[in-house]
C-alpha cells in the first residue's frame, strides 16, 4: 500500500494564504491559522512568536475530533463552529471542506460577531480553494515528482544519524 | 496522513504507538523525549487524567533536519490504552502513516495484548483499512520482568503477519530508538 499524502504546491499554497491573510485584516484578530484535522499546522498569519504552533496545531485537531464525537452522541454529524472563551483571549474554530480548520485566536480589539461573519466568508472562498487542491491535486513537474520518488534514501539516512 | 506542502517545503509523517493499558506507550515517547537534543523534538504534549494515566494522547514531534531542501517530521502520538477510551483512540489512529503495537511481554497480560490488537483492527476497519495494509511493527516490551512469556510465544500469538519485532525494557531505553528507526523506515519506503 502507498500512503496516502495531502500534496500543497505554490499556487495553491499561496492562495490559501492571501486569504488567511485578508481574515486576519478583515476580523481584526490576534492571528488566524489553518490546520488539517490530522493536526498538520498548514500555514499562520498574525501575532503567533509566542505560541508553539505545532502544539496548537494538534490540541486544534484533537479538540475538534473530540467534540466530533460528542456531536455523533446527539444525532449531529459534527459541529461545524467551535468557540472557546477566555478571560482575554478567545478561541473560534470553523471546519472547512477537505478536513481542514480555520483557528482564529481574537481578543477585545474585536468581538466574537465580526470574527464568525468574517470567518463564514472566508470559508466559502477557502472551501473552493481547497476544493480545487484536492479534488484536482495539481501535478507536478516530472523532475520535481521524481525528486520526491527518491527523497526517501536520503531520510533512510537522516535516521541512522539521528537515532544510531 | 503524509502532508507533503511544496511550498513551505515540508514533509510531516504520523506514527502511533497503539497496545494495551500499562504497556509502555507513553514511557516510549518520554524516553524519546529525554534523549533527543532541544533542536530536534518539539514540545511534549500529555494528557492524562490526575493518575498519570493516559486521557487521550501524547504527542511528541520530532525532526529530522532538512532532507534535499524538505523539513522532514515524525509526529509520533499514544493512544489510551485503557478498553473504556475507544473513541479517543479511534480518534488518534485516523491518518497514521504507520504503527508500533507496544505488548507487554508478561505472561499475566496475554489477553489483553490480544484483545488490544483486535481492538486494532475493529478500528482499522472503520476506516476500511486491515492491519497487514497498514506499516507497522510489533514492540515485546518489559523484557526485564519475571514471568515472561518467550518471543516465540509472542510472535506465534500476536505477530501472523510477521512484520519485524523489538524486545524492549522501555524504562531503560532498551530497543526504543531501534523501533521508531524501523517503523520511520518502514514507512518512508512506502511513501
Amino acid at each position: 500500500m502507498r500512503i496516502d499524502r495531502i500534496k500543497l504546491f505554490e499556487s495553491g499554497f499561496q492562495a490559501i494564504k492571501e486569504n488567511i491573510e485578508k481574515l486576519l485584516q478583515q476580523s481584526d484578530a490576534k492571528a488566524v491559522l489553518l490546520v488539517d484535522r490530522d493536526g498538520n499546522l498548514i500555514t499562520n498569519a498574525g501575532e503567533t512568536e509566542k505560541i508553539d504552533l505545532e502544539s496548537f496545531a494538534t490540541l486544534a485537531a484533537a479538540d475538534f475530533a473530540a467534540t466530533s464525537q460528542l456531536a455523533e452522541l446527539i444525532g449531529e454529524q459534527q459541529f461545524l463552529t467551535l468557540y472557546h472563551q477566555g478571560e482575554r483571549d478567545h478561541l473560534y474554530f470553523q471546519a472547512l471542506a477537505q478536513n481542514i480548520i480555520i483557528a482564529v485566536i481574537f481578543d477585545q480589539r474585536t468581538t466574537l460577531g465580526l470574527v464568525r461573519v468574517r470567518v463564514k466568508h472566508a470559508a466559502q472562498t477557502l472551501s473552493k480553494i481547497l476544493e480545487d487542491i484536492f479534488g484536482g491535486q495539481e501535478q507536478l513537474a516530472p523532475e520535481e515528482e521524481a525528486r520526491i520518488e527518491d527523497i526517501s534514501k536520503d531520510i533512510e539516512d537522516e535516521l541512522d544519524r539521528l537515532f544510531g | 496522513m503524509a502532508l507533503i506542502n511544496y511550498a513551505t517545503r515540508e514533509i510531516n509523517f504520523k506514527i502511533v504507538y497503539y497496545g494495551p493499558g500499562l504497556g509502555g506507550k507513553t514511557t516510549n515517547l518520554r524516553w524519546i523525549y529525554g534523549e533527543l537534543d532541544q533542536n530536534t523534538k518539539g514540545k511534549m504534549i500529555t494528557l492524562a487524567t490526575e493518575m498519570d494515566r493516559t486521557l487521550f494522547f501524547d504527542f511528541l514531534p520530532v525532526d529530522l533536519g532538512r532532507v534535499r531542501g524538505f523539513q522532514t517530521r515524525l509526529r509520533l502520538y499514544t493512544v489510551p490504552g485503557q478498553v473504556f477510551y475507544n473513541a479517543t483512540r479511534r480518534i488518534i489512529l485516523r491518518g497514521a502513516d504507520g504503527l508500533i503495537f507496544v505488548a507487554d511481554s508478561q505472561r499475566e497480560r496475554r489477553e489483553d495484548n490480544l484483545d488490544s490488537l483486535r481492538n486494532l483492527k475493529d478500528n482499522l476497519a472503520t476506516f476500511d483499512l486491515r492491519l497487514p495494509d497498514v506499516p507497522y511493527v510489533m514492540q515485546y516490551n518489559k523484557r526485564d520482568l519475571p514471568n515472561l512469556m518467550t518471543v516465540a510465544e509472542m510472535e506465534e500469538l500476536l505477530n501472523p503477519n510477521r512484520v519485524p519485532y523489538f524486545e524492549s525494557v522501555a524504562t531503560k531505553g532498551i530497543g526504543i530508538f531501534e523501533t521508531l528507526k524501523e517503523i520511520a523506515k518502514t514507512v518512508i519506503r512506502k511513501f
